[in-house]
């Protein structure tokens, strides 16, 4: 069909806006990333800094020579690995006994998740529950509250509901037991789902900020997010704790704004770096379960 | 409670507006960098977002006011203006969220038979109308779901964002339900208030969240459960 002038004046203006879009969404990273390589005392220099004349990574060596950052990155890393392996463990087994027809008491289970999804008892109880299970100032106490989601347990449990029971039947007669039922032939099927919660669990734990405020006293076992925000925040209110205000004022006179800056790309490159690859997972993730037309 | 009305207002339209836009490009990868692109911030933690907003926003620092300084004006306090702050929170929650927000009605959008837009087309409909009569009741059902489920929501704030981009100066506009449950339970130690104050918060989001289900049915949809 023949396209009128009209036509191809709002197909370009659509282009137009959503081009503007994407540069609104992208100019504050860019803006964040030229400064954070800029010269030191090039910024301190000059007041305004569109495109710096000479380019130096000075911000971040030392931003990752600093013990408190370099820990927090450790500490969240873990937290993203293990936290993220147990979550997918936890969420595939429930999810998978609760879609079996024979397991018993089931009704009772559903609605028991179901309520943490409705009803959130609120900060104050999770707090005092953690305190009274002892877990204050571990890792365990940012990734046992965190383990599991009503939502994503609910999602593959109807993922699980529509494979065959013939499945499960041709397996037994194989010689599986239950235990090999599910790590043999539900874990591989679900792949593709678990890849999708995994995602969002690990960006989950990497972005663990204000669980690591509540629970967590000790300077070694800070998440990355909450000495992010030490730095960023607390610094500019002028309400730093020492040690970060230590951290802001290096030897070598840098500039904190460039520090900040340096740390800001830092935290965020691990989501930056793997996520345009594996967008339709997430994607997909966000879609298992949900409206169809 | 009024953030997240004004959240509700100025937020819910623009992942419509948004996939209506990317749902009309036809170039496949100018679509797919965009989509790319606007999905991005909602992987980012609220300590990036708040972060970045300070180092932009500043008084001294910020880039927005070191530009308006070099053209002779006087740096405006983003962060510290009680009257701007509910603006604030809601533009950065539709900087982070708004492109995310439009997966559900893309994926609605796709849904709608290419055999209606052919229709039209032969009886002479343009653009316009085309997505005023196919497109926009072809994913009525799924805005007024979103919508309830959202109004039912309305009790929840985002947290962390508030408590991140709150400090003195707009402190009194800032505080919503958890900042205050935060400040006076964990805080100042008075656990059994706070408690209450909490408790009450998630009785009536149950209240809400269960009467938007029963609404949303009614609308002939499937609810949340």
């Amino acid at each position: 069909m023949k396209k009128s002038l009209g036509y191809k004046i709002t197909d370009g203006m659509i282009y137009v806006i959503l081009a503007l879009i994407g540069l609104i969404t992208l100019l504050p990273f860019l803006y964040v990333i030229i400064v954070s390589f800029t010269d030191p005392s090039e910024y301190l220099r000059k007041s305004l800094i569109l495109w710096p004349e000479k380019w130096s990574v000075a911000s971040y060596k030392y931003i990752l020579s600093t013990k408190m950052f370099v820990q927090s990155l450790g500490v969240s890393a873990i937290l993203a690995v293990v936290g993220t392996a147990l979550s997918i463990m936890i969420t595939s087994a429930l999810a998978y006994s609760l879609s079996r027809k024979r397991f018993f008491g089931k009704k009772v289970f559903l609605i028991a998740i179901l309520m943490t999804m409705l009803f959130n008892p609120g900060m104050i109880p999770n707090f005092l529950l953690v305190d009274s299970l002892g877990l204050m100032n571990t890792l365990w106490s940012l990734i046992l509250p965190a383990i599991t989601s009503a939502w994503y347990v609910f999602l593959m449990k109807n993922f699980y509901q529509e494979l065959p029971d013939e499945l499960e039947e041709a397996a037994k007669i194989d010689g599986c037991n239950d235990m090999t039922v599910f790590f043999r032939i539900m874990l591989p099927i679900s792949l593709p789902a678990i890849a999708a919660f995994g995602l969002f669990f690990a960006v989950g734990y990497w972005n663990t900020y204000f669980n690591g405020v509540l629970y967590i006293n000790s300077d070694e076992l800070r998440p990355m997010q909450v000495v992010l925000q030490m730095m960023l925040i607390q610094a500019s209110t002028n309400v730093a704790d020492p040690s970060v205000a230590a951290m802001l004022q290096s030897e070598q006179m840098l500039p904190p704004e460039t520090i900040k800056m340096a740390a800001v790309v830092v935290a965020s490159l691990p989501i930056i770096m793997v996520y345009p690859f594996l967008q339709k997972y997430f994607v997909k993730g966000m879609l298992v379960g949900s409206v169809k037309g | 409670m009024a953030i997240s009305l004004l959240n509700i207002i100025f937020f819910f339209p623009i992942p419509i507006i948004l996939a209506l836009l990317i749902n009309e490009v036809r170039n496949m990868k100018f679509k797919k960098t965009i989509q790319t692109i606007i999905y991005l911030p909602h992987f980012l933690s609220w300590v990036i977002i708040a972060g970045i907003c300070f180092i932009i926003l500043g008084q001294s620092e910020g880039v927005i006011n070191k530009i308006i300084v070099e053209l002779g004006g006087q740096p405006i306090g983003f962060l510290t203006e009680p009257n701007y702050f509910w603006g604030l929170l809601t533009a950065q929650s539709i900087w982070k969220e708004a492109g995310w927000g439009t997966i559900i009605f893309l994926a609605a959008l796709s849904g709608i038979s290419q055999d209606l837009y052919e229709a039209a087309q032969i009886d002479g409909a343009n653009r316009w109308k085309q997505i005023l009569n196919i497109t926009l009741p072809g994913i009525k059902s799924t805005i007024i779901v979103l919508l309830i489920l959202r109004l039912g929501q309305v009790m929840e704030v985002g947290f962390e964002q508030v408590y991140l981009m709150m400090s003195s100066p707009v402190a009194h506009v800032a505080d919503v339900f958890d900042t205050y449950v935060y400040r006076t339970g964990i805080q100042n130690g008075r656990f059994s208030y706070a408690t209450v104050v909490g408790i009450f918060k998630s009785v009536v989001g149950l209240v809400l969240v269960v009467s938007a289900n029963r609404l949303a049915k009614k609308f002939g949809e499937e609810g949340l459960y």
